[in-house]
């Protein structure tokens, strides 16, 4: 384990007045896989695109197996054996598998032999690694997971020796993160060397040899993962202490605030999404829905939140119906005391190209305290978005601010602030610290637990098993539309996950 | 043998109307393809159609006009590109200016150098492309049905509307058979793709649009030189648009693309044929309306007949790495 594969000396980058790479050293090892970690905007995908030769660095040298080299563009990097994964997957989605392997190295003008010799490379890649995929599929009929295996087939098709993954597993179920690491595992072993770009903790103590930490541009540490643990590399990617685990009392039940009653929701293909749900929630409580993606989840969060109409079944608010089935209207549903944290805040939960103020009255600015005559109160408006920036540290705090010139971690903060600042009884939230960063997870966790507290009921969706099992006081499994168990949180994390998997835990197969 | 006759007149003159159309279409499929829209198809083929005019009749040569419009067609296609691939401007302001910019030069410019009100001299035979009789043709006249349709719809056209029926199965095994297919699809869908596969984007996609001003350019000298003997202002008469419209109704695909121009051919065909014909069961139609048609199927077409028809992913949005 003595030879080194990649070589940073000095590495510097601005891109304008950020100062995303600061003088950074690293050196990874042959054959290992080797973590890199730190918060959004730390400057890890900066760094790994200079190594891949998506930008120039302003100083610094890169060594290549021993060698210096000068990375001007991606072609150097792909003939100095480098290959890269990226977060967005730079696939041709309407091209074959085959097709997007070849782009770029398709031998010669005409593609013929070129399809021919990539055909046959291509077999023996998934024979050796394992990467079983159809090269005549088109990548947008692909799951997801599929198509990071073609990512990676590229990169292998173009005889990588090194292969850069930026945040993997942040478009995987846990089923295919477990996958791509078993991939991983078999591409250390025959000797190719991996550089694993992650915020996940967990992924890199599962998985990695050595690991770097980067914090606001500069490389802070690097520790051999067995000689560390998940509290000091989180203290060194935030530079303070971090409460991994939760903090809560006992939960107090009341009430039942909402009760769904065999909700069947389809969506726009006709495919049953939601099939015959039934659950109550009651004040006081946090109860989790875990579930692989895209097995009903988001459906049900939907037709709950009045934005997905449901073919069949009822729901009822404080003891009132919702109509479910003809038009909910969301509004109404707000002002009678139902917050949604949507999943998707780019695109549901927030306007990213209005001012932070704007987006903290989203879906409340009718509210007659926003309102002068005809017009918008802005001073109102301000005043009170700048009071949840201060209550939720949203940074930079600044209220006129454009949206999507805040991090992930902040955006989210602006969508919890406006849902939970209005006093709702019930709050249901989808995938509450999708693409957060540690520290703000921390407190969105913190904010959730409050609210429950206050009596308020939560109804709570996402994909991270850990987060279900540490915040809720029930968790509902769903599996395929259908919800295939109950669990208390302290149930073990193999019974869920094969609850999650569609197979039924003893207590259901002895009814 | 009526009939035939009629079928003929109309088909042959389809064939001639869609020329022009084809090869336009053609031209917006490589640049479209590549993710660059371009709405100055029109402004390219006028530009190319005046330069033939001018040129052919200067050198008294038809190749010396072909050539003069490719050049100026594609200098045209050169500057869209600057503005909205170098400088990433917004791709339908930089085709709609250079439409208002050549219909107001080649005016201007004619008028100036020949001085004969809005044309450029009239061309005489020499300088014209001229009919080609196919093999065989005379002496297969007398085989019934088939003699008459290769003698008079088969044989008998100019050198360039053989060029651009050749061109569609050309540009289909272009775009699907060749590397430069290959990467210029996959530049018009997810441009990061073939950044990161280490091609370089700028540079396909200016290979594209200078296909698209070669196509025009031909297109342009067709008009002049071809189906007229010379140049008259505004002698595209939205032809380009109607390219455009056809390219959509095709959904980019080449084939597709060819039997579009000719459903357009063909409706224009019919407007002129029958422009003053009554026709059975409905009587005399007005002119006007006749005139129209191609446009008001156009308007129809795109209005929902075709189903979705979903552009190239990338198109006219300019390249920006990620940052």
């Amino acid at each position: 384990m003595g030879e080194l594969a990649i070589e940073l000396k000095g590495i510097d980058k601005s891109f304008g007045l950020v100062h995303a790479n600061k003088d950074i050293n690293l050196k990874v090892r042959k054959g290992t896989i080797h973590g890199i970690i730190g918060e959004n905007g730390a400057g890890k995908s900066t760094l790994m695109s200079i190594l891949y030769g998506f930008y120039q660095a302003d100083r610094g040298e890169i060594l290549v197996d021993g060698r210096p080299i000068d990375i001007r563009d991606p072609n150097t990097a792909i003939s100095a054996g480098i290959g890269m994964v990226h977060q967005h997957f730079m696939l041709v989605e309407n091209f074959t598998v085959l097709e997007n392997v070849m782009l770029g190295a398709e031998e010669s003008w005409i593609l013929n032999a070129g399809i021919t010799k990539a055909r046959s490379e291509l077999k023996r890649l998934e024979k050796e690694y394992a990467l079983e995929v159809d090269p005549d599929a088109v990548i947008e009929e692909l799951p997801v997971g599929l198509q990071q295996r073609v990512e990676i087939l590229k990169a292998l098709y173009r005889k990588a020796d090194i292969l850069i993954l930026d945040e993997p597993t942040g478009v995987l179920t846990p089923a295919e993160a477990d996958h791509l690491f078993r991939i991983l595992g078999q591409l250390k072993a025959q000797g190719k060397t991996v550089i694993l770009i992650t915020h996940k903790l967990r992924e890199i103590m599962a998985i990695t040899d050595e690991v770097s930490v980067m914090r606001r541009g500069e490389m802070v540490a690097t520790r051999q993962t067995n000689k560390t643990s998940v509290e000091e590399l989180a203290e060194l990617m935030v530079g303070r202490r971090v409460l991994l685990r939760v903090e809560k009392g006992e939960a107090r039940p009341g009430a039942v605030k909402l009760s769904v009653k065999d909700l069947t929701v389809r969506d726009s293909r006709g495919v049953t999404m939601v099939d015959d749900v039934s659950f109550d929630l009651r004040a006081g409580e946090i109860v989790g829905i875990a579930g692989v993606a895209g097995n009903g989840q988001s459906e049900l969060l939907e037709a709950i939140a009045g934005i997905r109409r449901a073919v069949a079944g009822s729901v009822e608010l404080n003891g009132r119906a919702i109509d479910v089935t003809g038009h909910a209207d969301p509004a109404e549903l707000r002002q009678r005391g139902l917050a949604h944290v949507p999943e998707d805040r780019h695109h549901v939960g927030l306007v990213l190209k209005f001012e932070e103020s704007e987006n903290a009255i989203l879906g409340y600015h009718d509210d007659p305290k926003y309102r002068k005559g005809l017009l918008l109160d802005i001073d109102a408006i301000r005043a009170d978005a700048e009071d949840n920036i201060r209550k939720y540290d949203i940074r930079p705090p600044n209220a006129r601010l454009k949206t999507a010139n805040f991090s992930g971690g902040n955006q989210q903060k602006i969508v919890l602030a406006r849902e939970m600042e209005r006093d709702p009884d019930v709050l249901i939230i989808g995938q509450p610290t999708r693409g957060v960063d540690v520290g703000a997870i921390e407190f969105i966790h913190r904010r959730i637990i409050e609210m429950r507290d206050q009596g308020k009921a939560v109804l709570l969706v996402s994909v991270e098993l850990d987060e279900i099992r540490a915040l809720s006081d029930r968790i509902l499994v769903m599996f395929a539309g259908r919800v295939v168990g109950e669990r208390e949180p302290d149930a073990s994390e193999g019974e869920i996950g094969l609850l999650m998997a569609g197979v039924e835990g003893p207590k259901e197969a002895a009814q | 043998m009526d009939y035939l006759q009629l079928f003929l007149e109309l088909a042959q003159s389809t064939v001639r109307l869609s020329t022009p159309l084809i090869l336009a279409a053609l031209a917006g499929l490589f640049t479209e393809r590549a993710g660059v829209f371009d709405i100055g198809l029109e402004g390219k083929m006028l530009g190319g159609a005046f330069a033939a005019g001018c040129v052919a009749f200067v050198a008294q040569s038809a190749m010396a006009g072909l050539l003069a419009a490719v050049v100026v067609s594609v200098l045209l296609s050169l500057v869209h590109g600057y503005a909205s691939i170098t400088q990433r401007g917004n791709q339908i302001v930089s085709g709609v200016a250079i439409n208002f910019i050549v219909a107001g030069a080649t005016v201007i410019l004619g008028e100036a150098w020949f001085r004969q009100g809005g044309r450029t001299p009239a061309l005489a035979e020499g300088a014209r492309f001229q009919e080609i009789t196919l093999p065989f043709a005379e002496t297969l006249r007398g085989v019934p049905l088939l003699g008459p349709i290769y003698a008079e719809l088969i044989s008998g056209h100019q050198a360039l509307t053989y060029l651009a029926f050749l061109m569609v199965p050309a540009s289909w095994w272009i775009l699907y058979r060749t590397r430069f297919g290959l990467r210029l699809r996959a530049v018009g869908e997810n441009p990061g793709a073939v950044d990161t596969a280490g091609i370089s984007v700028l540079w396909m996609r200016y290979r594209a649009v200078i296909c698209c001003g070669i196509l025009c350019g031909i297109a342009g000298a067709y008009l002049s030189l071809a189906a007229n003997a010379g140049w008259t202002k505004g002698m595209t008469a939205g032809k380009g648009y109607i390219a455009l419209a056809a390219l959509i109704f095709a959904k980019w695909r080449p084939v597709p693309v060819m039997l579009a121009c000719l459903l357009f051919g063909f409706l224009d065909a019919f407007a002129i044929r029958y422009q003053s014909t009554p026709l059975p069961l409905i009587g005399k139609v007005p002119v006007q309306l006749m005139q129209a048609l191609p446009y008001i199927l156009t308007v129809v077409l795109l209005a929902g007949f075709i189903g979705k028809a979903i552009p190239p992913k990338a198109g006219g949005v300019p390249y920006v790495k990620e940052r």
